[in-house]
């Protein structure tokens, strides 16, 4: 897939919440090329004198009719906390698409859970998207630490089910994603794709490999590079040292050392 | 070479992964990857730390092997429009020389860089970089099996880097390229944790630039043969800086990070400069300090 550096303009600029912003871009130069749910952008930071590299940051969202590409960004350092004083108009410059994405349904009757927490729940947006496009209704199962962390979720419901867990019970069942009465029902799925904190993906990939449900996670190793010239992001798997960037960073999770 | 820029070992890939970025037809050439005689893992992750303009990494020479170079990957980059050279390393001047007398039957690789020089293995590397003996020696042992173009990658961690530039000269070196990165160090103090996995690593990027360029200036005052400059160029400008401290050609590494068209555009830039200063040949600006 060919990658390209571009100078995006900032559309939009919103904070869902006090720890991310959404970014909303478009390309004023034409079409933004094509790009896999699962897959991440380079974003480059400028005006942190402590941050060197870019953000590689997950497809959130893409809709070709908009000419609009979305990112949410979580808030944690310096680098991020300048993306976040982003304002309309500005120019933003990313290197896109990257990595490879999550496998797509081979079929309409696939049943495909796709599990998010934290800011992990932002390429399955454009997952959902992409399944919805192709007559499939995905499942999400999202979890966060309270009601008031849960972001967009109407969003999701677009496209899917939408079932929550939040480990204080203030929104849907009280618990871990891996504690919802949705993985003990009568339902078999196809596949899981998962996103977020290593904890959680690990006990979904502990689910998935005790109901032999194929399972891939996306991980979000530190990154110099992007495009597998560095080796910095290594994943140690089943073939070695892997880069997240190019060899991922989606993995099935029988490739990981988990 | 179309002109003087080069791509640093280690941050350019084969070359293959900046197709989309970069002309490379337009690039004077690019050093793959270090390459050793046996497969390498590499240090285990964490291998890099963001430091204020620049970074550490401690990869650790992950690589397949000279034998996976030849057989898979020079047949996809040997007719890449540009120059490919190859870093080589090695733990022992006989697997330096093993490693490189495999390479010289590759048509299409014209030079090897040896790097004696990496800050991240524990046995050989950088160990052979930090005396004039231990750097000749590797020098000795390729230059007998490696009849083409030969560079010795230089370690900025020593007392006198001009005394181990002017060993490998000695021996047989046609032309020396610096620096290597500078062994650091990153904590995280809120968890009281070293950042890298083996606690220590490579620091490059702009913050090295005015210890490399001093070298490369040193240096060139004290060999004979050309001095390729690098560390920390990330503009046309910082890469004239360097030629006029003495270096005939540069390498750019890790602005291409942050640009991955940085190379061609350094290239532009370098001839942007001749024109607006009416100066024809860049060879006219080596070491063209004025007083």
């Amino acid at each position: 897939m060919k990658k390209y550096i571009l100078d995006l303009q900032v559309v939009e600029v919103s904070r869902p919440h006090e720890r991310y912003v959404l970014l909303k871009l478009t390309d004023p130069n034409g079409p933004l090329p094509e790009m896999m749910p699962g897959q991440f952008a380079q974003l480059r930071v400028d005006g942190s004198a402590t941050t060197f590299l870019r953000r590689p940051i997950s497809i959130h969202y893409m809709d070709s009719t908009l000419n609009q590409i979305w990112f949410l960004v979580q808030i944690v350092g310096d680098g991020t906390r300048q993306l976040a004083t982003l304002q309309p108009g500005d120019t933003l410059n990313v290197v896109l698409p990257l990595g490879n994405g999550f496998t797509m349904p081979h079929s309409v009757d696939d049943r495909i859970l796709l599990v998010g927490g934290g800011v992990g729940c932002a390429p399955l947006l454009y997952m959902g998207k992409a399944m919805a496009e192709m007559g499939c209704r995905p499942t999400f199962l999202i979890g966060a630490r309270t009601q008031k962390d849960l972001l967009q979720l109407d969003l999701f419901a677009q496209y899917g089910d939408v079932y929550v867990t939040t480990e204080d019970g203030s929104y849907g069942e009280k618990g871990f994603v891996t504690q919802h009465s949705l993985l003990t029902g009568s339902t078999k799925f196809t596949r899981i794709s998962t996103c977020g904190p290593k904890p959680m993906m690990m006990a979904v990939a502990r689910y998935a490999a005790s109901t032999a449900t194929p399972c891939e996670v996306s991980l979000e190793n530190k990154m110099a590079c992007g495009v597998g010239a560095c080796l910095c992001c290594v994943e140690d798997t089943q073939h070695g040292h892997q880069c997240v960037c190019t060899d991922g960073p989606v993995f099935p999770i029988e490739e990981l050392k988990w | 070479m179309v002109n003087p820029v080069m791509t640093a070992s280690g941050t350019f890939g084969y070359g293959v992964e900046f197709q989309d970025f970069v002309d490379l037809s337009q690039v004077g050439g690019i050093i793959v990857k270090g390459t050793t005689l046996n497969p390498r893992q590499g240090n285990p992750y964490p291998r890099m730390a963001e430091t204020a303009q620049g970074m550490l990494n401690c990869v650790g020479l992950q690589n397949k092997g000279v034998d996976h170079f030849c057989e898979h990957i020079y047949p996809t980059i040997k007719d890449l429009p540009t120059q490919v050279l190859v870093n080589v390393s090695g733990s022992s001047p006989d697997d330096y020389a093993e490693c490189a007398r495999r390479i010289a039957g590759l048509e299409n690789i014209p030079a090897i860089e040896l790097n004696i020089s990496c800050p991240n293995v524990r046995q050989g590397g950088m160990a052979f970089g930090v005396t004039p003996e231990g750097a000749a020696s590797v020098v000795k042992a390729v230059r007998e099996v490696y009849p083409k173009t030969l560079i010795v990658k230089l370690s900025p961690n020593v007392t006198s880097i001009v005394d181990i530039a002017k060993a490998v000269e000695a021996e047989g070196a046609d032309a020396v390229s610096l620096i290597n990165t500078l062994m650091g160090m990153a904590i995280d103090a809120e968890k009281r944790k070293k950042l890298l996995s083996i606690g220590t690593g490579g620091l490059s990027g702009p913050c090295v630039k005015p210890v490399a360029l001093r070298m490369v200036y040193q240096v060139a005052q004290a060999v004979q043969i050309p001095v390729i400059g690098l560390g920390g160029i990330s503009c046309a400008t910082d890469a004239i800086e360097f030629l006029l401290a003495g270096a005939s050609a540069i390498e750019i590494g890790t602005a291409n990070f942050l640009d991955p068209a940085i190379s061609q555009k350094v290239a532009v830039g370098i001839n942007e400069y001749l024109e607006r200063h009416g100066i024809a040949d860049v060879k006219d600006i080596i070491g063209a300090l004025e007083d």
